[in-house]
């Protein structure tokens, strides 16, 4: 029992460390992350700005609605191209400073290890991606006086728990294929994003490209979402998101895990886990 | 019980080169034993497989053959138990670059069940055991100099109390000032911590001073390993660089280079 509760206790400890870890690189590349927040308001005013232009083209549309719309997606996308990216440098950026060796050599479980970095990722994308919604939401003056924040932002981390799961298993591409692993990451994340309706309703995809909305995460992310912000749902109102979200997690984060330790038993055989590849 | 056991240990790796893919051995079959306390220096050239060896050890490798024990416990399948009993410093000291030296040792003392107020005092009394300067300890690491990063690296290791140390060439590249204050920290971690010592080098000198037997390493195989003066005795040779020389039949920087992995 006593071993049980000091091996429990060092995992905690270590956990702590790779949050520890990432703050540090949060702090020290302070300004790179001003500049890529920058980078994402000026992205998601672009797409935003479509729903200005529909009616400037003839088109009519609730223009207030299509905003709220096209900016709950704009989040959801940047939200989950941060955890994607946090959980592709376990292996990416550890590498790219050579500390990649040390890291898997330290007697911290892989589990604890990426469920730290995971962690980590929900924290810091959660405060971006609230900072990104209200900059956006001020610039347009949108006025939602419906919106359950909360019911969102609860759903979000709920979404979270598959992103991990999914986040784990491009995390590993880096592992199996140092040079390419990383754009296979970013591939991954656009299929998902294509497939979950983004910027439009799952509906007006093919049959087949439905088929895979339905496990996609991000699906019931971006619709739960906007059903609390644009017609204040609360969390009683999304039953079936919540327990789509957390039956894909059930899912997702145990096979995140053993595609991440096949890809790493295979690095381990091929000599692939070292700083240079 | 000795600290490691090593029995025929293989591995391969593959290359790809203008004749295709071909399996390439970097260690064939390598067999030896450290005791506790004791420090060991595998010489070998560039190739020769020692950094292939050290990677094994520190259970970043799998092998394609035999077996590896460190302190009892497999280092291929009981790896959590092995990770808490070794440590290693190589050639590059391996840091987060923009993080100070304090924030690196830090986090990976985390990753040891080190808990904050464990290195709050423990840190900064380490770094000035190892001879880094005070006022230093915040700047991040890309503006210390390789010497400066190389004791950061000790301490890293030795923060951890690793009852195995590996060593993979740790003063490559250093001055000699910065040199022989890295070769009196080994010597201080053996007598003060009973560290075993593992030290792979190339370093002909540094293997004679520092270990108390001495292996040649060449083309992934072990061809000798044995106390430096009994070494010298047995190939009836000046100096170990003649002793590798009768022992592999060529002269110690002209390594094939094949093995790959080093």
């Amino acid at each position: 029992m006593r071993t049980m509760n000091l091996a429990l206790r060092h995992e905690l400890v270590g956990l702590g460390g790779v949050i520890e870890r990432n703050i540090y690189l949060v702090k020290r590349y302070i300004w790179w992350d001003v500049a890529f927040f920058l980078w994402t308001v000026a992205n998601t005013l672009t797409i935003v700005f479509i729903a200005k232009g529909i009616p400037a083209m003839g088109g009519k549309i609730d223009v207030d609605q299509v905003t709220t719309i096209l900016l709950v997606g704009a989040v959801i996308w940047a939200y989950l191209g941060i955890i994607f990216e946090i959980l592709t440098e376990t292996v990416a950026w550890e590498r790219w400073e050579g500390t990649i060796e040390y890291t898997f050599m330290a007697p911290l479980s892989r589990p604890v290890h990426l469920l730290g970095m995971g962690l980590f990722a929900i924290g810091y994308g959660v405060v971006r991606a609230v900072l990104l919604f209200g900059v956006v939401a001020a610039f347009f003056s949108l006025h939602l006086p419906d919106a359950n924040y909360v019911a969102a932002v609860v759903l979000l981390m709920i979404a979270s728990i598959s992103f991990i799961g999914i986040g784990m298993m491009t995390a590993v591409l880096p592992l199996i294929s140092p040079e390419k692993g990383t754009q296979l990451g970013f591939v991954a994340q656009g299929v998902l994003l294509v497939v979950s309706g983004v910027y439009y309703p799952v509906s007006v995809l093919p049959g087949w490209m439905q088929a895979i909305a339905t496990i996609s995460p991000a699906t019931y992310a971006l619709r739960g979402c906007r059903a609390a912000i644009l017609d204040g749902a609360g969390l009683t109102d999304l039953t079936t998101e919540i327990w789509a979200l957390l039956a894909i997690g059930a899912v997702s984060v145990p096979l995140g895990l053993f595609i991440f330790r096949t890809g790493e038993r295979y690095a381990k055989k091929h000599g692939k886990l070292k700083r240079s590849g | 019980m000795n600290a490691l056991e090593v029995h025929n240990l293989r591995k391969e790796f593959t290359r790809r080169d203008g004749r295709g893919k071909r399996r390439v051995a970097a260690l064939k079959g390598v067999d030896f034993d450290i005791a506790r306390g004791e420090c060991v220096a595998i010489l070998g050239p560039n190739g020769s497989g020692k950094s292939t060896l050290v990677r094994l050890l520190s259970t970043l490798l799998l092998p394609d053959g035999g077996t590896a024990t460190v302190f009892g416990h497999d280092a291929f399948k009981d790896t959590r138990a092995v990770r808490r009993l070794v440590n290693r410093v190589s050639v590059e000291a391996s840091f987060f670059k923009k993080m100070s030296a304090v924030e690196n040792l830090s986090y990976a003392a985390r990753f040891y069940g080190l808990r904050p107020h464990d290195t709050k005092d423990k840190i900064p009394e380490i770094l000035t055991r190892v001879g880094f300067p005070a006022d230093r300890r915040d700047e991040p690491m890309e503006n210390l100099s390789r010497g400066m990063q190389q004791k950061v690296a000790l301490a890293r290791a030795l923060l951890t109390a690793p009852i195995l140390l590996l060593l993979d060439e740790p003063t490559t590249g250093l001055d000699p000032r910065s040199k022989q204050e890295v070769q009196e920290f080994i010597r201080e971690v053996r007598a003060e911590h009973d560290a075993t010592v593992l030290l792979c080098t190339h370093d002909l000198a540094e293997a004679e001073t520092l270990a108390d037997r001495v292996g040649i390493l060449d083309d992934g195989e072990l061809l000798c390993l044995e106390p430096a003066d009994q070494l010298k005795r047995r190939y009836a040779s000046a100096t170990l660089e003649e002793a590798f020389f009768a022992a592999s039949g060529h002269a110690f920087e002209n390594g094939n280079g094949d093995g790959g992995d080093d």
